[in-house]
Order: C-alpha cells, then structure tokens, then sequence
C-alpha cells in the first residue's frame, strides 16, 4: 500500500476508536451511577433496573463499536488501497 | 483479499471486509464463505434438534427437556408482549424467537465450541456473525418485515407516518430508515469481531489465563446482543403498527 495512505488509515484508526470511547464511557458510567442510586433507594426493583440498566449500556456500547468498525475498515477493508 | 477471477468491485467493497484470509467455495462463479455457512448449518441443526426433542411425546405437565424449551418460548413471548402490546405480538412470536434463537446460537457457537480443532485449507471456523454479511443480511430481514408490517396492516397509509407529527421531519424520517438496519447490523457485527479480535491478539501475546476474562465477557455480551436486536427489531415492528 501507498506509505502515505497506510500512515493515514493507521493515524485515523487510532484516533477513531480513542475518540469514540470518550461519549458513551460518560454515559456509561452516569447511566450505571442513577442504576445504583435507584437501587439503593429500593432494593426490591433491583431485578427491573439491572434489565433496564444492561439493555441501556448495549445501546451506548453500539456508538463504540460504529467507531471500532471505522478502526477495523481503515486497517483491513481500506477502500483507497490499489 | 479476495481471489483474481472473482467478481469484486467498490460495491462488494464492505462485504469483502475480513481479518485474515476466508475459506472460500465457489458456487456457479459467486464466491461465498464457506466457514460461515458451515457453523450456521450446524446452529440450525442444533436449534431443530432441540425444538424436535422439545416437542416429542409432550405432556399437560412439562417435565425435563420440554420444561427447558417452554421457559425458552415464555421469554421470546416477554420480549414479544412488552414491545408489541397485547393485541399484536401473537403473529410476530415466531419470527423474533427465530431471530433470538439465531443470533444467541450463533454467538454461543462462535465463543464456547473450540473450532480450532478442525483444521480448515484455509482460513477458520468461527461465530458466523462475526461475517458483516450474516448481520446485514438479518438487519435486511428485519427491514423488510417491519414494511411488511406497516404495509400490511395500513395499506399505502402507512406512508403518512413519515411526515406525522410535522412534514418538516420528513428527511429525517427517511434517513431513519436507512440507519435503522445499519445501526443493527454493526453492532451486532462489531461486538463479536471485537471481542473474537481481543482473545486471538491476547492468545497471541499470553495463551495462558490472561484471555479468559476476554472470554467470559464474549459469551455474555453475546446473550446480551442477541437480546438486543431481538427488542429492537420488535420495537421497530411495534412502530410500524402503532
């Protein structure tokens, strides 16, 4: 492959997987903090809010892997390689 | 990536995307995944072993294998009920059990089998969903039963529901329709790439115990998925009826 274009692709794999951890880790950690927070207020909705909470982190893992997927194409499906 | 004499242009670009080299066949000049279709014959052989076991020689009182496939049934019928309503989710059962049924064998198959055992030409055995193909093709599906169901059960007006509540939402509405299977398929294909990824390149680096953390969260983020999509293609199938 072209040397510039590979330096790019791994410049721009790096920084899109590094980037795209940043969002839902934020929202990860706040969704999981509220969980916790409800159930210490009521611990007998633990079952309701631990489904409520692992289906919400799938959702904002998702927008992580978008990013991963980027990472992955760039390094092994390059469309701009010859 | 692919061999000379088969046909690949910009437009087959995404669905040749693959880490390391596949096991092709060549079917009537169109090349297709081998390795793929190989571990989803053998969920699907798995799923009607255990449907037919289920099913045979039933009683009023479930005991034993029958109990098992019962309980399966009951939670596909929770996921059906609490994102359809009461009135609709009967017809749809079949096809989010299908899908969650799938999806979960497929992604079990893929992080507690050892494959490796069985040595390939070329290329290994591994979960079939971790094929951009296998996820598009049932984000595809999924699509075009949520249109069925719009469809079906409006006729053409179904397609006022791209400008309610305000016809200024209608580009948006549009788009929704193509992120929708797009946002299916990568992430279901990006959880388990990703995690298939991590255990071999920490494999590579400390065989020992060090992947199997790794390994653990493969199988459960595999269970989760497979829920995942389930709910959500119900979700757009009860926003197609509503």
């Amino acid at each position: 492959m072209d040397s510039i274009i590979s330096a790019a692709s791994v410049i721009a794999a790096g920084l899109s997987i590094g980037l795209a951890a940043i969002g839902p880790g934020i929202g990860q950690g706040n969704a999981a903090g509220q969980a916790v927070e409800g159930i210490a207020r009521q611990p007998e909705a633990e079952n309701k809010i631990r489904g409520t909470l692992l289906l919400s982190l799938a959702f904002m893992e998702a927008l992580t892997i978008y990013g991963l997927v980027v990472a992955l194409a760039l390094l092994f499906a390059n469309p701009f390689n010859s | 990536m692919y061999p000379d004499n088969f046909y690949s242009s910009t437009f087959t670009l995404l669905a040749e995307a693959e880490v390391g080299k596949h096991f092709y066949w060549n079917i009537a000049g169109f090349l297709v995944h081998g390795q793929v279709l190989l571990v989803i014959w053998f969920v699907v052989a798995i799923l009607l072993i255990f449907s037919i076991l289920g099913t045979s020689n039933t009683n009023r009182i479930p005991h034993g294998w029958q109990n098992f496939m019962e309980s399966a049934l009951e939670f596909i019928t929770d996921i059906a009920k609490n994102q359809l309503g009461e009135s609709f989710y009967r017809d749809w059962i079949p096809y989010i059990g299908t899908l969650f049924l799938f999806i979960f064998g497929c992604n079990w198959a893929g992080a507690v089998i050892p494959w490796k055992l069985i040595q390939l030409p070329e290329g290994e055995l591994a979960a079939p969903t971790n094929d951009i193909n296998t996820t598009v093709a049932l984000a595809l599906l999924t699509s075009f039963s949520y249109f069925y169901a719009g469809l079906s059960k409006k006729g053409l007006g179904y397609f006022k529901r791209y400008v309610n509540p305000i016809p200024l939402l209608l580009p948006i509405n549009i788009l929704e329709d193509f992120t929708k299977p797009l946002s299916l398929s990568f992430r279901l294909f990006g959880n388990v790439l990703a995690d298939e990824l991590t255990v071999t390149v920490l494999t590579s680096l400390v065989p020992l115990v060090v992947p199997l953390p790794i390994m653990l969260l493969g199988i459960f983020a595999g269970s989760v998925q497979a829920l995942i999509f389930s709910t959500l293609a119900a979700a757009y199938i009860a926003e197609a009826l509503e």
